[in-house]
């Protein structure tokens, strides 16, 4: 049972690491092309629910679907296989493989799902481009800014066409300046390939590039009244 | 800040007389700026004129005579209303939002569901400025930005206070 | 952080206040690193007592290799005592005199040391660990021997040595605590069955001086194996540097200069390195204890023997903390500590060859010129095998970390695995290259020493032309008369395990009648008495049966065929009692008659590999009181079926007399000694590798807990597990393989140097292999045994942010 049109949709997620529950009974969903903000303080389970979503981690109960797929039920493999082709992922920090160069790091997720490099590199080359980090192709992430570092890891999120993205405080580690112009790239860019963005942040003005905000708080996540 | 709601909503816990009201309203709320008599008179008598408030009977005793104020239904019922309309978002709305948290503790209403339909409000507002900041030029953006940091002092605020309501249910009903 | 801040900084510090300096002020520092590794919390225990363990594991070789003087040393001086003093000159009979005889056997391929013991009046010497003489039927063992013939499988032993066991050697009468030895007491010895007459126990010869040969394989041995042992403790007190790094930084931030933190670093390491010093102790200690119960080489020592020469232990001592403190300095002059950070320069400090070549120039410079030496016949002085061969082997341990470099600088592209490991190993190919280097000097080592095993294996295995299918054992029958004879044969024919007995019964026959002109002797030839099986194993006899005779041809040529046919003449006698000397029958002419029927025949090698030839008769054609001074000799055919067939020939053998030797026969007779030697040296190379490999392992797993994030976002991306396993296996096996290489051909070239140093030429190629094979097989297992922690760090835990 999902709800109409959603993409990727959860129902009744629960999740305890050890005694500490991080998601007691936590609905989710969103649309093709919406951004969804998830909101929430520290410690209350933003990162684990974008976990269970993305299939990283297995809930303890509950179920997700994704397009079709129930994405709780299948194996390692298979989600595996999901979150290469049809996932993207940023990270707050330290997700750049520091000895790969900036170009193939971007490279390196459509490698992964069988891409020839130069088809790849030429692919990442273009979303280093449109995030206007055309500079650093040959550069290692140690050699470059922290801001530059975050645009290059949205690049690679989003060079595999992803169908749904995941950020995890894509800006945490940025200044506003530098946050702010991550931000725009990235929903600019999702929206231009209709991707659904799950936008895992504590900063409000991160959160106001949502189309819609989710606040999780103790584990239980509230759809906010009146947001459409 | 709405001191007619604030009154209205400090009768719902009982009648009381104007002294007792002024007393009341600056214990909760008027660290900087206590209330005249004059603004609870003029007040009362408005509220009395719109019905949401009547005369629950005159108390003589040694010095003159007070009459005590009840709330009525029609103003439960607007305290209710104005509690759960978010605040237009604008700069310095704290006052307003505290009195109405503190309001909605005393009248054992669900302070949290007030809290977060401000902060719906609040990022919808966000969301338009940063669409609006998207589209527009320089100038724009700046203007945007001066919105936006205000608007985001007060949801971090919303958010520190939602942390703290259980705190501040037990000082308030103390 | 933008790229600028990341630029190593000056480092010179700001000038502080009160600069301390001087010796002080570093032993101040270093006594602060040995508190912060005594109080620095769970990690810096943890790292701590990783390094204690690889230096003390290192610790315990370095003091088992200073060991080997005072054991060998020891087990000869035992050696000698119990040998039965030096009888250059004649001991005449008297009260305090004995006759010894050796009685050695051997039971299931153990040489079972025995000495015959006969008084020659009450107070005989005792020999060292003996209290009592043991009397006739009385013997006394050691506790290995005594043990083994109290047990089950030694009950065929004790049906030989069947002697009332009045006593145990004690240890000072035994070279190794296993070795298997016994004095029986004995009243029929005499002088005349091979006997020595002996006043007292204890030989002063001189020890032999070594072999020129095996001494230069010794030396480098010990370098070969010790020389990547003190790189792995090198590579040991690096353990967990990385992290210590970081702690560090955070002393810059309280205001600790650059080259404190530096030695603070040292004395963090001093601190591990000197528990790993008694760790090590502790597990030579405890080690020793058990070396009783090891034999390598036919080699087995008491726990005493097991000493350190003392000046080799004190430089143990103070070497290992010295080289910790020295080898975290080097290692951190690469890197800047930072308040915010570590600063690792690796990248912009390039490799360079041209210091690192000329060390293994040199070394086989050293070496060649050695071989000079030799070449004059002078002994190679030993200090220029030993450097030449530390030179070359540092070298090629200092040319690794530049090799990786530059290669792995060449790589491009490839597979997404592949892409992964190389980029890592561009970016920081030391730590790889460091453990990889100890690898490769064993392995080169390793093949430099093979190489000359190889080619000196000829010098210690001959062909000797036995035949083990045919028969198995050589008997050495007693001299005795031919019915005495003929019932020891039988008494063997009817040992259990025994097919078959050939046998001959051997004088001379020659001519009869005066010298003829021209002759400078009488002709004469061999005459053997056997059965017909017998004969047909020493000649190609055709159809035989009791009552024939045959001459025998020699086929080979090796024998003077002409005086067999002078001598053996069908229808014309032969003489058995002509004396040599004179050409005179001693005493009545013994004659006998070669039947006209006599056929001539080929001969053939017999299963000991003796060409036999002249007359051979069945027993019913000749009366064998006729022959002058018989001999007998005896082959033993048994039955494989029998697994302990020779054990029974031996008993039986024992039975007739104890002095009786029974040897194996072998196709090929290889020198025990160089086979495990040989084999040794395998073993302590793969054990020197497993150490090595060890210590990858820990880098690995340790990089691997580095990038624990990493890993996590990589898994986040769906990235297979397949992947990154095979990128650990690239990271691995890249370096492994350079090093490998380098091995092959360092270890080549210092082969090639050492063979002429030992006078050989002809290299065999085929030894290459195994330690290549070995090395490559550690690739593989520190792979795999790194893929569990690699699995766990894969667990999305590490994408939780503290």
């Amino acid at each position: 049972m999902t709800p109409a049109g959603s993409l990727l949709a959860a129902r009744d997620l629960r999740k305890a690491y050890g005694r500490t529950s991080a998601l007691d009974g936590v609905d989710f969903s969103v649309h093709p092309g919406e951004v969804v903000a998830v909101m929430g303080p520290s410690g209350s389970g933003k990162s684990t629910l974008l976990h269970c979503l993305a299939g990283i981690v297995r809930p303890d109960s509950g179920t997700v679907h994704y397009d079709g797929h129930v994405l709780t039920a299948e194996s390692d493999a298979r989600r595996s296989a999901l979150r290469r082709r049809d996932f993207g992922f940023v990270f707050q920090f330290g997700q750049l493989v520091p000895e790969l160069t900036c170009l193939e790091n971007v490279a390196l997720p459509l490698r992964l799902n069988g891409a020839k490099r130069r088809a790849a590199e030429a692919t990442a080359r273009e979303w280093l481009g449109r995030l206007e980090v055309d500079d650093v192709h040959g550069k290692r992430p140690g050699e470059i800014s922290g801001g530059q570092g975050q645009r290059v890891a949205v690049a690679r999120a989003l060079a595999v066409r992803p169908r749904v993205l995941f950020a995890d405080e894509p800006t945490g580690a940025l200044d506003s300046l530098n946050g702010e112009r991550v931000m725009t790239l990235l929903t600019d860019a999702a929206r231009d390939t209709r991707a659904a963005v799950v936008l895992v942040t504590h900063e409000p003005r991160v959160a106001a590039y949502a189309d819609r905000e989710v606040v999780v708080r103790d584990g239980t996540a509230r759809e906010l009244a009146g947001t459409a | 800040m709405s001191i007619g709601h604030t009154l209205l909503g400090l009768l719902e816990s009982g009648p009381r007389h104007g002294y007792d009201l002024k007393r009341a309203f600056d214990e909760h709320f008027g660290q900087d700026r206590p209330l005249h008599y004059g603004q609870v008179y003029s007040t009362m008598s408005r509220l009395l004129k719109n019905g949401l408030v009547e005369v629950d009977g005159i108390e003589a005793g040694a010095g003159p005579e007070r009459k005590r104020y009840a709330i009525t239904d029609a103003g439960v019922t607007d305290v209710a209303q104005w509690l759960h309309r978010p605040e237009k978002p604008e700069p310095y709305l704290q006052s307003t939002l505290y009195t109405k948290v503190v309001l909605a503790l005393l009248t054992g209403r669900d302070a949290a569901e007030l809290l977060d339909t401000q902060r719906t409000e609040h990022l919808r507002l966000m969301r338009g400025l940063t669409e609006r900041k998207r589209k527009g030029d320089l100038a724009d953006q700046l203007i945007c930005d001066h919105a936006l940091f205000h608007l985001e002092a007060d949801l971090r605020w919303l958010e520190l206070t939602a942390a703290r309501l259980d705190k501040l249910a037990q000082a308030v009903n103390a | 952080m933008t790229a600028t801040d990341r630029r190593p900084r000056d480092r010179t510090d700001r000038p502080a206040p009160a600069p301390r300096t001087g010796l002080g002020a570093r032993l101040g520092d270093l006594a602060m690193g040995v508190r912060f590794a005594v109080t620095g919390g769970r990690e810096g225990w943890a790292r701590t007592l990783l390094t204690a363990l690889g230096v003390g594991l290192g610790v315990t070789l370095l003091l088992a290799a200073a060991s080997v003087p005072h054991l060998l040393q020891s087990r000869e001086d035992r050696g000698r005592a119990r040998t039965p003093a030096d009888a250059a000159q004649t001991v005449h009979r008297a009260d305090n005199t004995l006759l010894t005889a050796t009685a050695d056997t051997v039971f299931r391929g153990d040489t079972v040391h025995g000495t015959l013991l006969h008084p020659d009046g009450a107070r005989p010497p005792a020999p060292p660990g003996v209290r009592d003489v043991p009397g006739p039927g009385e013997m006394v063992v050691s506790p290995a021997l005594r043990e083994l013939l109290a047990s089950p499988q030694g009950k065929l032993l004790r049906d030989r040595l069947d002697d009332r066991i009045t006593g145990t050697i004690g240890d000072a009468g035994l070279v190794g605590p296993g070795e298997l030895t016994y004095y029986a007491g004995s009243d029929t010895l005499t002088t005349e069955a091979g006997a020595h007459r002996v006043a007292s126990f204890g030989a002063r010869s001189e020890a032999e001086p070594l072999d020129p040969v095996l001494f230069v394989l010794l030396l480098v041995a010990c370098v070969v194996l010790l020389t990547p042992v003190a790189l792995f403790i090198a590579t040991a007190v690096r353990f967990g540097g990385e992290r210590r790094d970081r702690r560090l930084a955070a002393l810059r931030l309280i205001g600790a200069d650059a080259r404190t933190t530096r030695w603070i670093a040292a004395g963090e390491a001093l601190f591990g390195a000197v528990c790993g010093l008694v760790a090590g102790a502790g597990l030579f200690l405890l080690g020793r204890q058990f070396i009783g119960a090891v034999t390598v080489w036919e080699v087995n020592a008491f726990p005493a023997d097991l000493t350190p020469v003392p000046a080799l232990a004190a430089l143990i001592a103070v070497a290992v903390p010295l080289a910790a403190v020295a080898v975290t300095l080097f290692a951190l002059r690469g890197v800047t500590i930072e308040p915010l950070g570590v600063v690792r320069n690796a990248v912009t400090r390039r490799r360079r060859m041209w210091w690192r070549l000329p060390l293994p120039v040199a070394g086989l410079g050293i070496l060649l010129l050695a071989g000079e030496f030799q070449q004059q016949d002078e002994a190679a002085p030993p200090f220029m095998i030993a450097s030449g061969t530390v030179l070359v082997l540092l070298g090629i341990a200092l040319l690794l970390p530049w090799a990786v470099e530059a290669s792995a600088a060449r790589l491009r592209g490839g597979p997404v695995p592949w892409q992964l490991a190389t980029r890592r190993l561009q970016l920081s190919s030391g730590g790889a290259a460091r453990a990889v280097s100890g690898i490769t000097v064993a392995v080169a080592g390793a093949i430099a020493l093979q190489m000359v095993f190889a080619a000196i294996q000829g010098d210690f295995m001959k062909i000797t032309g036995q035949d083990g299918r045919r028969a198995q054992l050589n008997l050495s029958l007693p001299t005795a008369d031919v019915s005495t004879t003929r019932q020891m044969i039988s008494d063997f024919r009817k040992t259990e395990g025994v097919r078959a007995i050939i046998a001959g019964i051997e004088a001379d026959a020659a001519r009869p009648g005066p010298r003829r002109t021209g002759e400078p002797f009488v002709p004469r030839t061999q005459f053997t008495v056997g059965d017909c099986p017998s004969l047909r194993e020493m000649a190609r006899i055709g159809s035989c049966r009791d009552g024939d005779v045959f001459v025998v041809h020699d086929s080979t040529g090796m024998v003077d065929d002409a005086y067999i046919g002078q001598t053996a003449r069908p229808g014309k006698q032969v003489i058995f009692n002509l004396d040599s000397r004179t050409d005179e029958p001693d005493g009545p002419p013994r004659l006998w008659t070669v039947p006209k029927t006599a056929r001539t025949v080929d001969s053939r090698k017999d299963p000991a590999g003796e060409t036999r030839f002249g007359i051979f008769a069945t027993p019913a054609a000749v009366d064998t009181g006729l022959l002058a001074a018989p001999v007998a000799r005896a082959m033993v055919r048994t039955d494989p079926r029998v697994p302990d067939a020779a054990e029974y020939v031996r008993n039986t053998a024992a039975r007739i007399d104890p002095l009786m030797s029974v040897d194996t026969l072998q196709n090929l007779q290889r020198d025990k000694n160089y086979a495990s030697v040989r084999t040794g040296l395998l073993i302590a190379s793969a054990a020197t590798m497993a150490l090595i490999a060890a210590s990858m392992l820990v880098s690995m797993v340790e990089q691997l807990r580095e990038r624990r994030r990493l890993l996590s976002v990589l898994v986040a991306f769906g990235t297979r597990r397949a992947t990154l396993g095979w990128s650990v296996l690239w990271q691995t096996a890249l370096p492994v393989g350079l090093g490998l290489a380098l091995a092959v051909a360092g270890g080549s070239g210092l082969g090639v140097a050492l063979l002429r140093l030992v006078g050989k030429s002809d290299p065999d190629w085929s030894v290459l292999w195994p330690p290549v094979a070995t090395g490559a097989g550690l690739v593989l297992l520190v792979t795999l045994v790194s893929l569990p922690p690699l699995w766990r760090m894969m667990r999305p835990d590490g994408l939780r942010t503290e």
